[in-house]
């Protein structure tokens, strides 16, 4: 398949799986094993200019945008869908400051995540606001030259890791959280602002997925992004733009997994013939590498709206998701089928494919919450 | 600290060559070209004196117009400059022709404090180039360098890996180095560096360019010849000894006596 990506779109592609070939592979069956945190990984992303491939270029990056961002997301993952996750969430965290930032917000942090210098993380989601977005508890309440932020984000990739969070919070708590909530760039060692819990998981071992504890924590509020009262609005048009993100984790997932069960499939002799001349078999490794170029083309063609500029991706950023993870989960089951008793086992990779793409399912908006967003747009769309 | 010379060699990719069973020669058609492994050291090498140091990292290499591939590759891991030795006149250059010329290329560049090779090319596997190249600029050199203690205004001090321990050595610069695979982890290539090698012409030298003597290039200039190529038969006669350990200990201790 030609992608028709352009010279500088392969250049990252080669880049990218260079890093994944040569620096990951060796080391995912222990980062899954441990969950430690990839620092390794980040390092070498950042000697290869990777870090900020969707940096605009004022900023430090390389101004590849969000089909740069797939990219690499993608090549990364084919290889270990966990450590590709320390990037692919710094993407989501600089998303509300790329799209909202003033100035001289943008010219602060972006040129550090740019850099390699500093990851970020997203943090939005608390016990009681999953789905629910607008039901945020964490309250900022302004105070001369800051805002005073008390509360607690619940699973937030990159927890603990990252340097800058956008963190959502409300500043009117009476209006509520979709016309009352703020968002704010809080740095790592502000006053009152700690880590709490780190969370073991079923997948995505190797990224690290951590509550964050606000008490008294007093942010600058010049670190107020937009303006009071847009938080909601600002993490709807994150989510539009980063969604493509977790779709190309998903499809580089399904890609590493078919690979995977092509290999064995040729190789394994059953009946006196390697697998992979029978139909069964052939039938599975079809279907898993069809909805995968299905997913791609999707992906791809979303990534390419949002460089274009069009004003409103939301329902095809809903789409990729929904499609390219639904696709994952699949592929990586039969991935694992594919390789029968030996793709249960750990020491092929297929069975911790399968883990990792259960959660493309999950965050950045459930799979149920995709295809609500999905027939808001038809029901919109065909009056 | 003036120019940082680093002489790389471009070689097939040893990992996917295969002999010819009829000439026991090796088939290179088909097989991808790749900067030889132990030279990315010497790169590597070479851009950290430029950081730690100042001055310019400058690659050459001698070989057919295809080398230019792997001169941008090294372009991409943030050489500054690439130069490529190319003349139909050069071809059929043993080791020492091959580190005339290459001296004579150092030459043409000059102002060099420093001279870095990779210990050996993974094809030839001689490791005679980089002194070679020594001798001809009348420099001294240090061979398999495993680390650089310090660099002065005029000196350098350098531990050489041998085979039964570590010879820390000094000497005046100019100096040329040939390094082993302790010395360093070779970097990435970094995608701005990428997409300056993407641009980037490396600089052509050929014979009119240089300052050098016929006879001593090329196949006149090589006094080696190739008169067969073959695999060593391993001819090894191997002996079970079986039994309890005891037993067997004993059974070979005798035959060790003998």
């Amino acid at each position: 398949m030609d992608y028709l990506l352009t010279d500088e779109q392969i250049e990252i592609k080669n880049l990218a799986r260079k890093i994944a070939e040569e620096k990951i592979k060796p080391i995912r069956e222990e980062y899954d094993k441990t969950g430690e945190f990839p620092r390794e990984i980040i390092k070498y992303l950042k000697e290869a200019d990777l870090c900020g491939v969707y940096i605009p270029e004022e900023y430090g990056g390389f101004g590849g945008g969000s089909m740069a961002m797939a990219i690499v997301t993608e090549e990364l993952s084919r290889a270990c869908g966990g450590i590709a996750l320390a990037f692919a969430a710094t993407g989501l965290g600089s998303y509300p400051i790329l799209l909202h930032g003033n100035e001289e917000q943008k010219q602060t942090y972006l040129t550090k995540i740019a850099s390699g210098e500093a990851l970020a993380a997203f943090a939005l989601t608390e016990a009681e606001a999953g789905s629910d977005v607008s039901n945020v508890r964490t309250i900022a309440k302004k105070e001369g030259d800051y805002y005073i932020l008390n509360g607690t984000k619940q699973w937030i990739t990159n927890g603990g890791e990252a340097e800058i969070y956008t963190v959502f919070a409300l500043t009117d708590p009476d209006k509520g959280g979709a016309r009352g909530m703020s968002a704010f760039i809080v740095e790592k060692g502000y006053e009152g602002f700690s880590f709490g819990k780190k969370e073991d998981k079923m997948g995505i071992r190797a990224s690290a997925t951590r509550e964050l504890i606000f008490q008294d924590c007093k942010v600058p509020a010049k670190n107020l992004l937009g303006k009071e009262g847009r938080g909601f609005k600002i993490a709807m048009d994150t989510f539009d733009k980063s969604r493509p993100g977790v779709a190309a984790q998903a499809v580089g997932i399904a890609q590493g997994a078919l690979e995977e069960a092509v290999k064995y499939a040729k190789q394994r002799k059953q009946f006196g013939e390697p697998i992979s001349s029978f139909q069964g078999i052939q039938f599975i490794l079809s279907q898993m590498a069809t909805k995968i170029e299905a997913a791609r083309a999707l992906v791809y063609s979303v990534c390419r709206m949002i460089d274009a500029g069009v004003s409103d991706v939301s329902k095809e950023s809903a789409m990729a998701k929904f499609f390219a993870s639904e696709v994952a989960m699949e592929v990586t089951i039969n991935a694992v089928q594919v390789l029968g008793g030996y793709g249960y086992m750990k020491e092929y990779p297929v069975e911790k494919m399968m883990r990792d793409a259960k959660i493309t399912q999950i965050y950045e908006g459930t799979n149920q919450i995709q295809q609500l967003i999905i027939a808001r747009h038809l029901i919109k769309e065909y009056r | 600290m003036k120019n940082i010379i680093v002489c790389i060699k471009q070689v097939p990719d040893t990992t996917e060559v295969r002999i010819d069973s009829n000439t026991n020669t090796l088939i290179r058609e088909g097989i991808p070209c790749i900067i030889n492994p132990f030279d990315l050291y010497a790169i590597e090498e070479g851009l950290r004196i430029k950081e730690k140091y100042g001055g310019k990292v400058i690659v050459i290499s001698m070989g057919p117009p295809q080398v230019v591939e792997s001169l941008k590759e090294a372009i991409s891991l943030g050489v500054d400059e690439a130069i490529l030795l190319s003349d139909r006149k050069f071809a059929g250059s043993d080791t020492l022709a091959t580190s005339y010329t290459l001296s004579r290329g150092i030459l043409k560049i000059g102002d060099y404090d420093i001279i870095i090779c990779g210990k050996q090319a993974i094809d030839g596997d001689t490791a005679q180039v980089g002194p070679g190249i020594a001798e001809f600029l009348n420099i001294p050199q240090i061979t398999y360098v495993r680390k650089i203690r310090e660099i002065t205004d005029n000196s350098i001090v350098a531990e050489r890996l041998t085979e039964t321990g570590i010879d820390v050595i000094k000497s005046k610069l100019p100096v040329l180095l040939t390094v082993v695979k302790e010395i360093n982890e070779p970097r990435l290539p970094s995608l701005k560096n990428k997409m300056k090698a993407k641009k980037y012409q490396p600089i052509i030298w050929g014979f009119n360019d240089l300052d050098i003597k016929e006879p001593y290039i090329g196949l006149d200039g090589s006094p080696t010849r190739v008169i067969k190529i073959f695999s060593p038969q391993i001819s090894v006669q191997s002996e079970m000894i079986n039994g309890e350990p005891d037993e067997v200990a004993k059974i070979l201790l005798d035959k060790l006596k003998i």
